[in-house]
Parts: C-alpha cells; sequence; structure tokens
C-alpha cells in the first residue's frame, strides 16, 4: 500500500498558533461569496454576541490543512502528494473561530486503509485556543492513488 | 440585512431552502488559491492540469463546499449558527477557461430536534449532470 499502515493511532505535536486575523477572515469570506456581515463588520459581530468576527463555516481549513501537512510530509508515511486527493471533509465547530483567536492543532491519523488499490486515509485535527478551550474538530479523507 | 435568526417554529423536515447558482470563473479559483493557500496547480494552471490527466483545470473540492454553504447560512441569518458541516468530494467541477462553470445549489430540511434547537439540512450541489457534492449536511442551531 502507498501509504504506512503502521500510521493509523499516531498523533502529532501541536503545531505554532494560528493567530486569526480579521483581515484574512474578510479575505477568505469573498472568496467564498460569504456575505454575512459577521465576517466583517466588528460592530455587526458583537451585537450578535461573538467577541469580534468571525469565520465562515470553512475557514477551519487553513489550520487544519496545516496539521495534515505534517503527516504528508513525513517520509516515513510513504505519501506522494501529487498522488492526493480530497475525497471527504467534515467540520464540528464547538464555537465559531473569532479574529483574535490564537489556534493550536493536534493531529490524529484516524485510520489508514485500502480500497481498491488506493490508501484511503483519515485524520482528525482538533482545533482549540493556547488556552485550550475547543473550537473546533475537522476531519478529512484523502485519497492516495495508487500506482500504475 | 436582517440580524433576525431563523425561528425553529419557522422551519419545517422537508422545507426547501432559496437555491442559487455559483458561477465560478479562473478568476474565482485564483481568489481561492490566495485566500485558502491551497495552492496545488491543478486549480489554476490547465497545462499542469492536463499533464497530471485531468480534462482542464478544476476547482477546489473546498471552494465549492465553502461556497455551497452561504446558501444555509444566509437562511439562518448568521453564519455563526452553523455548527456541524460535512461531504464528499464525489466529482470535480471542471473550469474552462473561456466560459467557466456553474454550480446549482439546493438544500432541504432533513430533521428538526426542538430539544436541542437544532435543524439539519442536506445540500446538493450539481455541476450538469454531476452531482459534485455527496452527503452534504450540514447543522444549524436555530433561534
Amino acid at each position: 500500500m502507498a501509504v504506512n499502515a503502521s500510521f493509523t493511532g499516531r498523533t502529532y505535536p501541536a503545531i505554532a498558533p494560528y493567530a486569526v486575523g480579521r483581515e484574512k477572515i474578510r479575505e477568505f469570506a469573498e472568496a467564498v461569496g460569504a456575505t454575512d456581515v459577521v465576517h466583517t463588520d466588528q460592530a455587526q459581530a458583537r451585537a450578535r454576541g461573538y467577541r469580534d468576527v468571525i469565520a465562515p463555516p470553512t475557514f477551519a481549513v487553513l489550520i487544519a490543512q496545516q496539521c495534515d501537512q505534517q503527516l504528508i510530509v513525513d517520509p516515513e508515511a510513504g505519501i506522494d502528494f501529487s498522488r492526493v486527493v480530497h475525497a471527504e471533509q467534515r467540520f464540528v465547530h464547538h464555537r465559531p473561530i473569532t479574529a483574535g483567536d490564537e489556534i493550536v492543532g493536534v493531529l490524529t491519523v484516524d485510520s489508514v486503509r485500502e480500497v481498491g488499490g488506493h490508501a484511503m486515509v483519515t485524520t482528525s485535527s482538533q482545533l482549540s485556543t493556547t488556552e485550550g478551550e475547543p473550537v473546533c474538530t475537522a476531519t478529512s479523507t484523502l485519497v492516495i492513488r495508487g500506482g500504475e | 440585512m436582517s440580524n433576525e435568526v431563523l425561528s425553529i417554529s419557522d422551519v419545517k423536515v422537508g422545507q426547501e431552502l432559496p437555491a442559487r447558482t455559483i458561477h465560478i470563473s479562473r478568476a474565482d479559483l485564483v481568489q481561492y488559491t490566495g485566500a485558502s493557500l491551497d495552492r496545488n496547480r491543478i486549480h489554476w494552471d490547465e497545462h499542469f492540469a492536463r499533464s497530471v490527466g485531468l480534462p482542464d483545470v478544476i476547482a477546489h473540492g473546498m471552494f465549492t463546499m465553502g461556497s455551497a454553504i452561504n446558501v444555509v447560512s444566509d437562511w439562518v441569518g448568521d453564519a455563526g449558527r452553523v455548527v456541524e458541516y460535512s461531504t464528499r468530494f464525489t466529482k470535480p467541477v471542471v473550469v474552462p477557461y473561456e466560459i467557466g462553470a456553474d454550480v446549482e445549489v439546493t438544500a432541504v430540511v432533513k430533521a428538526v430536534d426542538v430539544q436541542t434547537g437544532r435543524a439539519t439540512v442536506e445540500l446538493t450541489a450539481m455541476c450538469g449532470t454531476d452531482k459534485v457534492l455527496g452527503r452534504a449536511l450540514a447543522v444549524v442551531i436555530l433561534g
């Protein structure tokens, strides 16, 4: 198999804190066409009970992919990035990602399995603030296409 | 724009959300590439995309996922009310240089839980006859 099956259950050290900025939220919201003012207008966000502007629901991928990167570049894992296809993605938000957050992520390899000559790797990234408040669980499944 | 969050009393199983067609151009993919930092060349360089066996540039799955959820966020009235969101990427969205691509997003309420104040919405995203998101489910907290 294209991926080291013994990696199931492996956990990587937390990534360096990701500082969530208002302008990055604005930029991401604009890129996905998210026009809710809660992403761009602090006063409106506060009126809805948030501390500051909040990120769109899929913004967490920015941080989760930094977590995934640890596995992808791990030579022992044996993943050929040019053969990687994103197959599934799931986000469970414990609270919205908010401007001003400092987020750390811990990656766990949930499973490595073989399906029809391809390897399927499911990982989860537990995102929390540097103070330890859980923010989001991002789960992704990558397919690594088998060789010809 | 209203700040009113949709009330659970106004939501019924089987209810359809306002549908939307997302037009995707190469410029949109370049913008998403920059914003998301997913710089894979299959999303903006057609020579590269063809060299790895794709018919043309394809949209980031996460772009389609991230754009489609606006249908739900706008319906509920606050993007912060989307607490779960998951999908499979079943088919690529091919984005030709000249005409781009259209993804039609529809959504329907699958479940309402009055105990937790939550509703589950299933999204369908079609590009032509291809279903590009599979089992796309979002959970929202209603007012």
